[in-house]
């Protein structure tokens, strides 16, 4: 179990934030911290690893403090037994992809995790190519076995997969939940993408200003158990038309504008670039070839 | 023609360079780094001689290790150090002279590296030391070359400073700048200019050779 109790003055380009969280994620769960830009999602994630030192508080990790401003213990980001994944990879350019995954291997570590970790990657034949030569989903792979040589416990995911296209995200989602569940880690994951997160997460924190402002599993989050889960998507809406009496909301999912209509009030309740979720209930869908 | 100036001329670059290579990697390594508000009082101190006049340098440096003063006579008596009209006179005096000419490339180097190199490394249990040795130093390698070789010419290239702390001593301070301003003053135009094209040539080829590797010549015909 992680216990996070954190106070911090932020400076940020649009003023300083002051950031206090409280967080208490289970061993074993796949958790989202999500929310908007700023709110602090990376910055709690740097706490934890220490690479950024909280003003006040406490983490406890399990049994173990890792940070106690009263106690004045502070372990430093080598003492904190964690993977973790930055958002731009962060793999080391001097090295091969093998010799990365080698880079982390602890003093007398057996060395048989290098082959495991480079086959479950799918990196075999890639072991000696240098990172600028990778692609994108490639890359992501790279860091993310790199950050699991050492056998973390707890596995932290910076927005891993937001530089990459649709078709690799979704292989990469795939990958990710393998990889929680084989290495039964404790997860936690920076993401904005709502399909992404529901397709992983056990349970999801929105971040406001510093704050938790909302917590719940990732079906009540985002109000998925009020539907019957048969037939629904997540999109953006693009536009809010009147026309007579109904109103037309058009919503982008994917690469496709569908039209919804909704009534004036329902109508008043959305803005345009709110995250919907377009569901039907009463009807069975029809599903053909293309 | 007398080689020895030459010769003393580049042993005193060689040295030079290899003192400063080591003592600038940890200032820089700290320049980038740090959040410490003496950063740039001592940002400033490593600029200093590259705006300084050379003389001023290096007449301070003449008061300082005069074995009439307190510093100098301090040198002198426990350490039997002389660093006044003497070889190590001269070198001390190069590596403050040419600090900024390697501090700088690397401390740009490093700083233009993402954070998250480092941070990396951290989080895999690498001390500071081994991700510096393994990680950053390696991806700065056109710093650390045009570190090296800036170092090397200027301190070739060296006058002011040389004159006023060593004199003009044969086969100890004497070196390649001072023996052509020597020979002008003698009228012997020859020998100056044998000299000079050797001094000219020598740092011509090695800033081409830099600029040739940092823009990778190199490697589009390597195999």
């Amino acid at each position: 179990m992680i216990n996070l109790n954190l106070k911090k003055t932020l400076k940020s380009a649009g003023g300083n934030i002051d950031l206090d969280m409280q967080l208490t994620i289970e061993k074993g769960q796949f958790v989202t911290l999500f929310g908007e830009s700023g709110a602090g999602k990376t910055s709690t994630l740097r706490m934890l690893s220490g690479l950024l030192k909280p003003d006040s508080g406490t983490i406890k990790v399990g049994e173990t403090t890792w940070f106690d401003s009263r106690k004045n213990i502070d372990l430093k980001p080598q003492q904190r037994k964690l993977g973790y994944v930055f958002q731009d990879y962060a793999l080391f350019p001097n090295m091969s992809v093998r010799q990365n995954l080698e880079y982390a291997l602890r003093k007398n570590q057996d060395r048989t995790i290098i082959e495991e970790l480079l086959e479950f990657a799918e990196l075999g034949e890639l072991d000696q190519r240098k990172p600028e030569t990778l692609s994108g989903g490639q890359k992501q792979r790279v860091a993310l076995a790199r950050a699991l040589v050492q056998r973390p416990e707890i596995l932290i995911l910076d927005e891993p997969l937001s530089a990459l296209d649709l078709k690799m995200r979704i292989k990469l989602q795939e990958y990710l939940l393998q990889v929680h569940k084989k290495y039964k880690l404790t997860t936690i994951l920076v993401s904005h993408d709502i399909g992404e997160i529901v397709k992983l997460s056990d349970r999801v924190f929105e971040l406001q200003n510093g704050r938790v402002i909302k917590k719940g599993t990732a079906a009540e989050f985002f109000g998925l158990n009020k539907t019957s889960a048969k037939f629904r998507f997540s999109g953006e809406v693009l536009k809010i038309q009147r026309e007579d009496v109904l109103y037309v909301i058009s919503v982008l999912i994917g690469n496709d504008i569908i039209k919804v209509v909704a009534d004036r009030t329902e109508a008043n309740n959305f803005k345009i670039g709110d995250q919907v979720l377009v569901a039907s209930k009463a009807f069975n869908p029809i599903i053909q070839k293309i | 023609m007398d080689w020895q100036p030459l010769v003393l001329t580049f042993k005193l670059a060689v040295v030079t360079t290899a003192i400063l290579f080591v003592v600038s990697i940890p200032i820089a390594n700290w320049l980038s780094s740090t959040k410490s508000k003496i950063r740039p009082v001592l940002e400033t101190l490593v600029s200093m001689p590259l705006v300084l006049p050379p003389t001023v340098l290096g007449f301070y440096m003449l008061v300082a290790f005069s074995p009439e003063n307190a510093f100098g006579n301090w040198l002198n008596e426990w350490l039997g150090i002389k660093l006044i009209f003497s070889f190590g006179g001269l070198v001390v005096a190069s590596v403050i002279y040419s600090l900024p000419f390697m501090v700088q490339p690397i401390q740009a180097g490093l700083s233009s590296l993402p954070s998250t190199l480092k941070e990396a490394s951290y989080t895999m249990g690498k001390s500071k030391i081994t991700t510096l040795l393994k990680i950053l130093l390696p991806n700065i390698k056109p710093s650390l070359l045009t570190g090296v070789v800036l170092s090397f010419a200027h301190t070739v290239g060296e006058f002011g400073v040389v004159l006023m702390i060593g004199g003009n001593m044969p086969g100890k301070t004497k070196v390649a700048s001072i023996a052509i301003y020597d020979e002008v003053e003698a009228l012997n135009y020859a020998a100056a200019n044998n000299y000079s094209l050797i001094l000219f040539s020598v740092t011509f080829v090695i800033l081409l050779l830099v600029y040739l590797t940092n823009g990778g010549y190199f490697k589009r015909y390597a195999p």
